[in-house]
C-alpha cells in the first residue's frame, strides 16, 4: 500500500513537472542570453490554446504541438523586438506580454472551452515499464514527458559543451566582450528569446494536450511564473530546473492524493501549496546563492548598446 | 537582423515637449489599429465597435458614472503599484493585496460592527484601517524577503496573489458564506449604514449612479502620495534609492527599512482598493469581486509614468476600457477579452514608442 502510494506520487510528480520543465528550460536559454522574459505565463497560455485548437481542427496532436511552439515563439519575438531592438524595459515588456497573452488566449479559446479533443496517450515502454517500482514511475508516460528526459541532458550539454553554448553564455555575461569577439549580440539574443518562447509554447501544449487535456481559461494557473522562479532556484542550470520541477510536481501530487490516504485539509489550503512551495524554494535558493556567491548572468535584464556603458 | 543593425540609436539629451505628447498618442492609435484587425477577424466592423465602446464608456452620463466606478479600484491599486515602481520594486501582487484588503474590511463590517455596536462612521473608518493593515502586511512579506534577504519580489509578490485568493475564497465559500444566499457563493450583504456613501452631489451624472466615496479616497491618496514623494525628505530618499541604489547606500540612506515601508504603503493602497470595491460596489465579499484590477493597475501605473495624478487620469481611461468591454459583449456579441487584448497592445506600443522619445534614430 505504501509503495503504491509512493509510486503514484512520484509518477504524478514527473507528469506534473513536464510542462514546467519546458517553460523553465526555455527561460534558462533566454536568461542565459541576458533577456529576462516575464511573459512565460502568457506564452504558455497562448501555446496551450493554439495547440489545442490546431489539434482539434486537424485531429492530430502533433500539429497542435508544432502550432503551440510557433505561437509561443512568435509572441516571444514581440518581447525580443521591444527589448533588444528598441531597448524597452524588460520587466515591463514581459509583464505586458503576460497580460496580452492572457487576453489573447481567452479570446482565441472562447469557443473551445469544454470541447473534447485529441490528446497524447501514455506509452508503456516495452520491457522497461514492467520493471518493479521504476517502471510505473518512469516508463508509463506520454511522449511529451519522455521528451523532457531528453531535453534536460541535451540542453545542459549544449550550454556547457558546445561552441554556440559558449557564445550564448558570453552574450549573457559580458556582451561587450562578446561583441568584440565578433559575436552578434542582438542576433544571439533574438534567437534564444525565440527558443524560450518556443519551449514555453510547448509547455503550454503539454498542458492542453497531455497533462490536463482540453482548454480552460487561465489553465496554466501560474506555472509560467513558477517556471521563472525555478530558473532562479536552478541557478540557470537545466538539471537543477528538472529537480525543481519535480519537487513542484511532487507538491501537486500530494495536493491531489492527500485525501486518498485520509488526510483532510480544505482544498483551499491544498491549492495554496504549490505557490507557498515556490516562495520557499526561491527564498532558499537566494540564500544559497549568497553563500556560494553564485550569480545570475551578469548582463541579465540590461540592454546592450554598443559604445554605451 | 543585418538591416536592423544599420539603424543606430543615439541618446537624446533633451526631448522636445511636443514629442512626449505625440508619441504616446500615436502609440495608442497604432495599438487601436492592430486591435481593429482582431475585431475585424470576428466579422465586426472595427469602426462601429470602437464607436460603441466609446459611447458605452463616455457617451452618456450613465456610462461616465460606470467608468468612474471601475476607475476607483484602478486608481487606488495603481497608486499603490506606482509607489513601489518608483523605487524599482516590482510589486505585481496588487491583486492579492486588494483581495486581502477586501477580506479584512468585510470581516470588520460583517462581524465587528454588529458585535461591538459601532457607529457607522467608526465602522467605515475601522474597515479602512483593517484593509490598509491587511493589504500592507501582505505586501510587506515580499518586502521583508526582498529587503533582508534580496529575494526576488516579482516572484514572491505574484505567488502570494494565488495564496490570497485561495484564502479569501475559503471564507467566501465556507466560513462566512451567507446561508440565505440561495446557493450563491458570497457573504451576507453589509448593513446599508456602512456602505461607502454615494457621491450624489456630483454634477452631470444621472440619478441613482453608483459612484461612491472611494473616488474621494483615491483623489486624497493621490495628493498625499504626490506630497510625500515630491515634498518630503523621505520621498527624496525613495526616488534616489530607485534611481541609484549604490549612491543611496553611500549616502547612508536606510535601504532595507525603506523597501519594507514602500511595500507596506503599496499594499495598503491596493488593500484600500479592495475595501472600496467591497464596501462601495459589491457590498459583500464575493467571488469575482475583482476582475483583475490588480493586474490592470500595473499597466495604469506604468502608463502614467508613476505620476500620482497621471494614475488618476489613466485609471479613468482604463475604467472606460473595462466598461466598453462589457458594452461590446452585450451589444455587438464580441468577447470581453478584446478589452484585455487592447490593454496589452496599448502597453506594447507605448513601450515601443518610448524609444523614440529617449533616442534619435540615425541611419548609417
Amino acid at each position: 500500500m505504501e509503495t503504491a502510494f509512493l509510486i503514484t506520487i512520484l509518477a504524478t510528480a514527473i507528469r506534473a513537472g513536464a510542462p514546467v520543465i519546458y517553460a523553465a528550460v526555455g527561460e534558462i536559454f533566454a536568461e542565459r542570453a541576458g533577456i529576462l522574459n516575464l511573459g512565460v505565463e502568457g506564452m504558455m497560455l497562448v501555446g496551450a490554446v493554439s495547440g489545442f485548437i490546431a489539434a482539434v481542427q486537424t485531429g492530430n496532436p502533433w500539429v497542435g504541438v508544432l502550432v503551440a511552439m510557433l505561437a509561443g515563439g512568435l509572441l516571444s519575438l514581440i518581447h525580443a523586438f521591444l527589448t533588444i531592438t528598441l531597448h524597452a524595459d524588460q520587466v515591463v515588456s514581459g509583464l505586458a506580454l503576460t497580460i496580452f497573452g492572457i487576453g489573447l488566449s481567452s479570446f482565441l479559446g472562447q469557443n473551445y472551452v469544454g470541447v473534447h479533443g485529441p490528446q497524447f496517450e501514455a506509452i508503456h515502454i516495452p520491457g522497461l515499464s514492467d520493471l518493479p517500482f521504476l517502471g510505473p514511475v518512469l516508463f508509463q508516460h506520454d511522449i511529451l514527458v519522455y521528451l523532457t528526459f531528453i531535453l534536460i541532458p541535451a540542453s545542459a550539454y549544449f550550454i556547457h559543451k558546445t561552441r554556440p553554448g559558449l557564445h550564448l553564455r558570453a552574450v549573457g555575461e559580458d556582451p561587450a566582450t562578446a561583441d568584440v569577439m565578433g559575436v552578434n549580440v542582438a542576433r544571439i539574443r533574438y534567437i534564444y528569446t525565440f527558443v524560450g518562447g518556443v519551449l514555453a509554447g510547448l509547455g503550454g501544449a503539454s498542458l492542453s494536450l497531455a497533462y490536463t487535456p482540453g482548454w480552460t481559461e487561465g489553465m496554466s494557473g501560474g506555472r509560467g511564473w513558477i517556471a521563472i522562479a525555478l530558473v532562479i532556484f536552478a541557478f540557470w542550470e537545466p538539471w537543477r530546473a528538472m529537480l525543481g520541477a519535480y519537487l513542484f510536481g511532487g507538491v501537486q501530487a500530494l495536493q491531489f492524493n492527500l485525501q486518498t490516504i485520509g488526510i483532510t485539509i480544505p482544498t483551499y489550503f491544498l491549492n495554496m501549496l504549490p505557490y507557498l512551495f515556490t516562495i520557499l524554494v526561491v527564498v532558499f535558493a537566494t540564500g544559497e546563492r549568497m553563500r556560494r556567491h553564485l550569480g545570475a548572468p551578469a548582463a541579465l535584464g540590461l540592454p546592450y548598446i554598443r559604445g554605451e556603458r | 537582423m543585418q538591416r536592423l543593425s544599420r539603424v543606430r540609436l543615439e541618446r537624446r539629451l533633451t526631448t522636445p515637449w511636443w514629442l512626449s505628447w505625440v508619441i504616446p498618442l500615436l502609440s495608442v492609435a497604432l495599438a487601436l489599429l492592430v486591435g481593429a484587425l482582431i475585431i475585424a477577424s470576428q466579422g465586426v466592423n472595427p469602426w462601429q465597435a470602437y464607436r460603441a465602446m466609446f459611447q458605452g464608456a463616455f457617451g452618456s452620463g450613465y456610462g461616465v458614472a460606470e467608468t468612474l466606478v471601475k476607475a476607483i479600484p484602478l486608481m487606488l491599486a495603481g497608486l499603490g503599484v506606482s509607489v513601489a515602481f518608483r523605487m524599482k520594486l516590482w510589486n505585481i501582487g496588487a491583486e492579492g493585496q486588494l483581495w486581502m484588503g477586501a477580506w479584512a474590511a468585510a470581516g470588520v463590517g460583517l462581524f465587528l460592527y454588529p458585535a461591538w455596536h459601532l457607529s457607522p462612521w467608526l465602522a467605515i473608518l475601522l474597515m479602512m484601517i483593517a484593509a490598509i493593515l491587511a493589504g500592507g502586511l501582505w505586501a510587506a512579506i515580499p518586502g521583508v524577503l526582498k529587503g533582508v534577504w534580496q529575494v526576488n519580489e516579482i516572484i514572491t509578490s505574484l505567488m502570494l496573489n494565488y495564496v490570497a485568493i485561495s484564502w479569501v475564497l475559503y471564507f467566501v465559500d465556507i466560513l462566512w458564506r451567507d446561508p440565505g444566499g440561495l446557493g450563491f457563493p458570497n457573504t451576507a450583504p453589509l448593513d446599508k449604514a456602512i456602505w461607502l456613501p454615494k457621491l450624489t452631489w456630483l454634477p452631470l451624472l444621472p440619478k441613482g449612479h453608483r459612484v461612491h466615496a472611494g473616488l474621494l479616497l483615491a483623489v486624497l491618496a493621490a495628493v498625499f502620495l504626490w506630497f510625500l514623494l515630491n515634498r518630503t525628505k523621505w520621498g527624496y530618499e525613495v526616488r534616489v534609492i530607485g534611481e541609484n541604489r549604490d549612491a543611496a547606500r553611500h549616502a547612508g540612506m536606510p535601504i532595507v527599512r525603506n523597501i519594507i515601508i514602500v511595500m507596506f504603503l503599496s499594499g495598503a493602497l491596493a488593500g484600500l482598493a479592495g475595501m472600496a470595491e467591497m464596501a462601495g460596489v459589491a457590498h459583500r465579499l464575493q467571488r469575482g469581486l475583482s476582475p483583475g484590477y490588480g493586474y490592470t493597475a500595473i499597466i495604469v501605473a506604468w502608463l502614467a509614468k508613476l505620476n500620482p495624478f497621471g494614475v488618476l487620469l489613466v485609471a479613468i481611461l482604463f475604467g472606460g476600457l473595462l466598461v466598453a468591454g462589457d458594452q461590446i459583449q452585450l451589444t455587438m456579441n464580441l468577447p470581453r477579452s478584446i478589452a484585455d487584448i487592447l490593454q496589452g497592445l496599448i502597453l506594447f506600443f507605448v513601450l515601443g514608442g518610448e524609444v523614440f522619445s529617449r533616442y534619435r534614430l540615425r541611419l548609417r
